[in-house]
This record gives C-alpha cells, structure tokens and sequence, in this order.
C-alpha cells in the first residue's frame, strides 16, 4: 500500500466571518457552500410555504369561514403545494447530494464546479420568480400545484399567476437537470478507487438512481410547461378541447413527470434512512444488494404508473386495470426496502439519538402512507377519494411523515459534519415529540374527514357532524408542528455557536465524510483510508477484524 | 441503557484511529484524461436528457393527430419536397463534421476546420430553409393560434430549430478555436462533444420530418 507523505498546504474554509464573505458565498463554487446553500434557498421557501399553509389552516377552523376568502385561498393552497415539492424538497435533496456525494466517494469536489453552482442560481432564480407572482397585479397562480387544464388556460386563469408558475418551475427544473447531470458523472468518474459499485454507500446509489429519473422526468414537464406558456402568452391550442387541442393531455405529460417524481423525493430518503440505521444500531446494513436493486425495479417501475393519477378521467376500464397492477408492484421492492430495515435493527444495540428516532419513525410514518397509497390503486376506492381530504393525508403521509422525517434524520446526523457541532439532543428530543404529535394529529384526522367527504381545495366547509371538530383538531396539529419546527430553527441557531463539539467522528460511523474534518477542508481530503468493503472506517478502526475479511462469509455482526 | 455505549470518542479508539490514519491513500488529482472522459458523459447524458424533451413533444404531436383527430393540413400546406431536400443537406452536415473528426485524430486540423465550415454552412442552409418554409406558412395564414396543427408545427420544429442554432454556435466556437490551434488531435472532449450534439439534433430532425412530413 502507498504510504503517505506530505498534506497540501491548507486552504481555509470560506466563513461567513471575513470581510468578503457574502461575495465569496455567492461567487462559490464548492460544492460544500453550494450545497449549503442549497439548504438555505429550501429553508428560505420552507417559511414561506408553512406560512401560506398556517393561514389555510386558520381559514378551515370553523365551518363558513370567511378568513381568507376563496381567490387567496386557491393561490395559497397552489403556492403551498408549488413551493415544498419544486422549492423545499427538491433543493433539499439535491443539496444534501451536492454536500455529501463528493465526500462519500473520497472525491474532492463535484465533476463541474462550475456548473453546479449554475444550478443553484437556476433553482433559486425560478423560486424567486415564483413568488414574484403575489406582486404583479393579479396575484399568485390559483390553479393547484398541477394546474390542470382547462383551469389553468388563460380563459379561467386571466391573471399572470400560471405564467410565473410556468417560468419559474422551467427555470428549477434546468437547475435540477444541471445538477443531475453533474450527479451522475460525478458518481461516474470520481470515486476513488477501491470503491466500486459494490461498496458504494446506499446514499449515493439512491442519489445516482434519482439523477437518472430527474434526467427523464423533468425534461417531460419542460414540455409540457413550455407549451401551456405557448397556449398562454401566443394563443395556441395545445390544452383547450374547444379547438382541437387536449386537456388530458396535460395529465398525461404532468404526471409522467409527478410520478417519477414522487420517488425523485423518495429515493434520497431511502438512502439517507440506510445511512442512519445501522450507524445508530451498530450493525451492517441488512441486505444491500436487496437495497439496491428494489431501488433500481422501483425507479423502472415509476415510469409505467403515472395513470393511476387519472383513474377519475374516464380512461376505460382495461386501461385503468393494467395501472392499477402496475400501481400494486411498487409495494414489492418498496416492502423489501422497510424489512431491510427492520432487520438491520433486530438485535443490534440502538442508540436513540433525534437522528435515530427520526429514522425509525420514518418507516411507520412512511409505511402508512405507502398503504393510503395502495389503497389508491384499488380503482373504485380511488372513485370514492379522490379529490377529498384522504389524498391531502395521503400526500403529507408520504411527503412529511417519509421525505421529511427522513431529511430531519438526515440533518441531525450530518449537522456534525457540516458545522463541526451537534445540534442539541435535548431540544432535538422535544422537538421530534412534538412534530411527531402534531403530524399524526393533523393528518390522521384527515383521512376520516377524506372518507366523510369533504373535498380538498374547497375554502370553506358546511357545518356537518364532525366536520368543524375535525378541522379544528387538525389546525391545532397544525400549529404543534409550527411551534416545533420553531423550536428546531433555535436548535439550529444556538447549537452553531455553542453546540458540543463534534469531532470529525462523532457517531462511529464507518462512511468516508467521516474521515474528514468537521467541517472540512477546503479540498476536502488530503489522503483518504483504503476502500476495500462497505464500511472503510470499520476497516480502519478495526484491523484485527475487517469486513473485507469476511465479504464473501456471512456479513459481520459484530460490535454488539 | 446509556452506560452500555461510553463515548464513541474514547481514548482507546482514538488511538487506533491515530494508528489507522498512518495507512491513508493520497488522492489523486487533475487527470486530463479523466477531464476528457468527464465533459464525453456530459454530453451524452445531457442528450440523452434532451431526448426526453422531444418525445414529450413528439408524443404530444401524434396525440392530437391519434386521439384528437387533428385536423391536418400537412398535405395543403406542407411541402415534404423542398423540405427534404434541406433534410438531405443537413444528413450530409453529420457526414462532414463526421469527416473533420475523422481527420483530427490523425492530426490534421486543417481539415478539421473545413469539416467545421462545411457542417456550419449546411446547417445554416437547413435553418434558411426552414425559415422559407415558415414565411410560406405564415403568407397562407399559418400561424401559432390559426389551429392545433399550426399550434403544433411550429413548437415542435420551433424548438428543434432552436437546436440547430444552439449546435450552430457550438460549431463556431470550436472552429474558431481550431482556427487558432488548439486542437491539434488526436482527441478533444470539445470537438467529442460537438459532435455529438449535432447527431442527436440530427436525428431529432428525421425523426420530426417522418413525423410531420412522411406518415
Ligand atoms: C405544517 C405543515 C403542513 C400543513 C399543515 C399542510 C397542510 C396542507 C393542506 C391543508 C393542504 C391542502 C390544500 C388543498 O389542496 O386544499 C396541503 C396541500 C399540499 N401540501 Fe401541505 N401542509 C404542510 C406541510 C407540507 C410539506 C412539508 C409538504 C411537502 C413536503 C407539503 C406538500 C403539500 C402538497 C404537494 C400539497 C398539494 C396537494 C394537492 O392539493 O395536490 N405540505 N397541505
Ligand atoms: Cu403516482
């Protein structure tokens, strides 16, 4: 083995202390800014997006209220939607890779520098954009996140509102191609070697297979926004049925991208999920070719569902049959991806830190949206719910009780790492029991308002039996989660000036980010450990007994 | 519960780790052969990317005409003729930049910069047609709103033509730089990716004009 010699001269990491720092930010091209950055520009939309869905909560308190009113209304519920899935989640996931995919294939930066920070101006630029809509005249887009057609043709959508959504959701989608592009070639080309596909942590594979579905999904809804601007801003034809053009069309291209993308905000969480786990119960990751390649079948598999979307349109029953199957596969390599999990925490010694907690919780939560899911598949149910609170509950399932979770499990295992502090355990405690509480409070209850009939994206509700206690139950939830997530940010902000010190190892983990620095240096890495298993920590910490050892023997369980 | 798992920083394990850090591997950097293979991928993904973007439009073509019975004026007011033969000369644009490739891994870069110009004039001829094709359709009254066809016509060859001057610039910069010596062969991930761009705006192309012309 090579034995090493002289570490680089070292470049001090760019603060926010010197008197360039705001320039140095926004003139950066590491990819640890960047994707700090990143994390900002999501947090940034974040309060934006829990506002606007606060003020829909005040409105739907009581039957016949009058709050809002229904204009506001239907441009904030659009916004809300708009903003956690194209400017929350996506840049969320997309920064967490930028920051950790370099550092966890021994690379000391992405393969495009340059280009990288392209994409987070791109992202942030159409998120801007976006938002920009409440100042013009007419107010925000008000016709849904997806903005079907007819509704967000310029006869029933005469405001600009859809032009900015048109604008700003192409400009983030070319920051996300650009940064998928930049993923997959990094990922390609940086790894150092030893590490092969074989022994690339699951994070990364999860990143990787998301890029390539960001690659084929975004471009469709490029398309698809591109010629609803056309029908808008030069009169064309494509989404109105009265002169020839389609409006189920817009379904089609809409969904064959918002498929695809539910498991782009899927299959991120799955990796981080398979970081966390086993650190946190100090046993190899149960199964990882299992982990690999459900991910692999279920990303093939996101591409053929898209129609269970449409169920309601009236496709035929043939059509509608083959989708509903369709929908039904992906609960396979999805159910094998949860009892990868589970095994690997059978019998280990589990540590419950907020990280761990946050984890574990995230396959009950997640699990009950998968099932919601499902039971969409079953067509006449979906007849039955679609349009009605049980799809609010079933989204939120999937995207807080899944995506979010996992990204606060993610953020309290990595916060060491990026800042050199840990984030306080005890607050993270509180905060993980009162988020976890105010979640299920408010949308466990909207499953029973979505199966009693109330429908979704109607401001205001007539006094029924159960219906005001209901709501009102769910917009106290609602306010929990406020206030914890309130209680998080001051985590946040006291933990990074004096938080405990992480040390560049804090967890015992055994991936390469923590054989860095915390926070690393500028480039990363001088000189990395040998990769020759899974865990190269393990190996290192570890001679007398390392994986490499016993790769082709059952897998190690030790460390009990 | 807690005693069980003492601080992970233990003096102990620091040890090892001090230990262990002796046999780290120094990373390697700044390989130009690695930057070459790098800027290939980018290309193709990002082709394979776009590809993606053109079915989407493709698709949405044969839907209205499939599903939506389309109203179709391709037989009055399309001429497949004149249109294939500009079609033939941007073909023949593949071949030529194909044949200044060619030349430059043998190293010969003058010929590369012919290849270069040929390919440029052919694809500005190609777009030249298809501006006289559009000023055809906009005198009979053609236009973006008239119908879905028109609707349909011009944001499907629109963005392809958008494409080729795109690829038209790309091939500019990189006869420019080739004019002023820089590459001399046998590789470059430029000209590699140029290349590239411009088949798949090629055969974007045949693939539209079978579409909107032929079937
Ligand atoms: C405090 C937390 C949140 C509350 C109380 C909340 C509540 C709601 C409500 C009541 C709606 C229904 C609006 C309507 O369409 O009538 C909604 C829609 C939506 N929410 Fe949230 N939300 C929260 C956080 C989030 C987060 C973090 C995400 C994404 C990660 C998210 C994603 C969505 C989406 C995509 C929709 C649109 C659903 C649709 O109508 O198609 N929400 N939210
Ligand atoms: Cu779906």
């Amino acid at each position: 083995m090579e034995k090493v010699i002289v570490p680089e001269p070292h470049v001090p990491l760019p603060s926010g202390k010197t008197d360039r720092s705001l320039l140095q930010w926004m003139a950066s091209v590491d990819h640890k800014q960047l994707g700090i950055m990143y994390l900002l520009t999501a947090l940034l939309f974040f309060i934006a997006g829990g506002i606007e869905i606060l003020l829909i909560r005040i409105q739907l308190i009581t039957p016949d209220n009058t709050f809002l009113g229904p204009d506001l209304y239907n441009q904030l519920f659009t916004m809300h939607g708009t903003t956690m899935i194209f400017l929350v989640l996506m840049p969320t996931l997309i920064g967490l890779g930028v920051y950790l995919v370099p550092l966890m294939i021994g690379a000391n930066e992405m393969a495009f520098p340059r280009l990288n920070a392209f994409s987070l101006w791109m992202t942030l630029l159409g998120g801007l954009i976006l938002y920009f809509s409440f100042l013009d005249g007419g107010g925000a887009p008000a016709a849904g996140w997806f903005s079907y057609a007819p509704l967000s043709s310029s006869h029933y959508s005469s405001t600009k509102g859809v032009d900015y959504y048109c604008i700003g959701l192409i400009l983030t989608g070319i920051g996300s191609v650009t940064a998928a592009l930049n993923l997959v070639v990094t990922i390609l080309t940086l790894r150092i070697p030893g590490m092969d596909f074989r022994r690339l942590p699951v994070f990364v594979w999860m990143m990787f297979i998301t890029a390539f579905l960001i690659l084929a999904a975004f471009p469709v809804l490029n398309a698809g926004l591109v010629m609803l601007l056309i029908d808008r801003q030069l009169n064309a034809h494509f989404f109105s049925p009265a002169s020839g053009g389609s409006a189920i069309l817009w379904q089609h291209l809409f969904w064959a991208f918002g498929h695809p993308e539910v498991y782009i905000l899927a299959l991120p969480p799955f990796g981080i999920i398979s970081e966390v786990i086993p650190v946190f119960s100090r046993q190899p990751i149960f199964g990882y070719r299992f982990l690999i390649g459900s991910g692999i079948a279920i990303a093939l598999l996101a591409f053929g569902v898209w129609m269970h979307h449409m169920f309601a349109v009236g496709l035929g029953n043939p059509i509608n049959g083959f989708f509903a199957a369709g929908s039904m596969l992906i609960g396979i390599p999805t159910g094998i991806k949860v009892f990868n999990w589970i095994l690997t925490m059978r019998g280990g010694s589990i540590r419950f830190t907020t990280a761990m907690l946050f984890a574990a919780s995230f396959i009950v939560e997640f699990t009950i949206g998968g099932l919601s899911g499902i039971s969409f598949a079953l067509v006449p149910l979906d007849w039955q719910l679609t349009d009605t609170y049980y799809v609010v509950a079933h989204i939120h399932y999937v995207f807080l009780g899944g995506t979010l979770y996992a990204v606060f499990a993610g953020l309290f295992y990595w916060f060491p790492k990026i800042t050199g502090r840990k984030l306080s355990e005890r607050l993270g405690r509180i905060f993980f029991w009162l988020f976890f509480l105010g979640f299920n409070l408010t949308f466990m209850l909207q499953h029973v308002l979505g199966i009693l009939g109330m429908p979704r994206r109607v401001y205001t509700y007539p006094d029924l039996p159960y219906f005001g206690l209901l709501n009102l139950l769910s917009t106290v939830g609602a306010f929990l989660m406020a206030a914890s997530i309130g209680l998080f940010f001051w985590n946040i902000l006291t933990s990074l000036r004096k938080g405990e010190r992480a040390g560049d190892d804090p967890w015992n983990a055994w991936t390469l980010e923590w054989a860095s620095s915390s926070p690393p240096a500028l480039k990363n890495f001088d000189k990395v450990p040998p990769v020759r298993s899974l865990r190269p920590l393990w190996d290192l910490k570890h001679p007398e007994n390392p994986d490499w050892k016993n790769e082709k023997s059952k897998q190690t369980r030790n460390e009990k | 519960m807690k005693n069980k798992h003492p601080n992970p920083l233990g003096a102990d394990r620091a040890d090892r780790l001090a230990v262990a850090s002796q046999q780290y591997v120094p990373i390697r950097r700044e390989l130009p052969e690695r930057a070459r293979r790098q800027y290939e991928l980018l290309i193709k993904f990002f082709v394979a990317s776009e590809s993606f973007f053109f079915m989407a439009l493709i698709i949405s073509y044969l839907y209205y005409r499939g599903v939506n019975q389309m109203i179709d004026m391709t037989d009055q007011v399309l001429n497949a003729q004149s249109t294939g033969m500009f079609t033939a000369l941007l073909v023949l644009s593949s071949g030529t930049l194909w044949w200044g490739r060619h030349h430059l891994e043998r190293q010969k870069p003058v010929r590369l910069a012919w290849g270069l110009a040929a390919t440029i004039a052919l694809g500005a001829v190609f777009l030249y047609g298809q501006g006289l094709e559009y000023a055809h359709l906009l005198r009979e009254n053609v236009t973006v709103d008239r119908n879905i066809f028109g609707s349909a016509f011009f944001t499907l060859t629109g963005f392809h033509a958008l494409h080729v001057f795109v690829g038209l610039i790309l091939l500019s910069i990189v006869l420019i730089l080739t004019l002023l010596g820089d590459f001399t062969g046998p590789r470059s991930a430029a000209v590699a990716a140029t290349e590239l761009y411009w088949h798949f705006v090629d055969v974007v192309w045949l693939i539209v004009f079978t579409v909107v012309y032929l079937i």
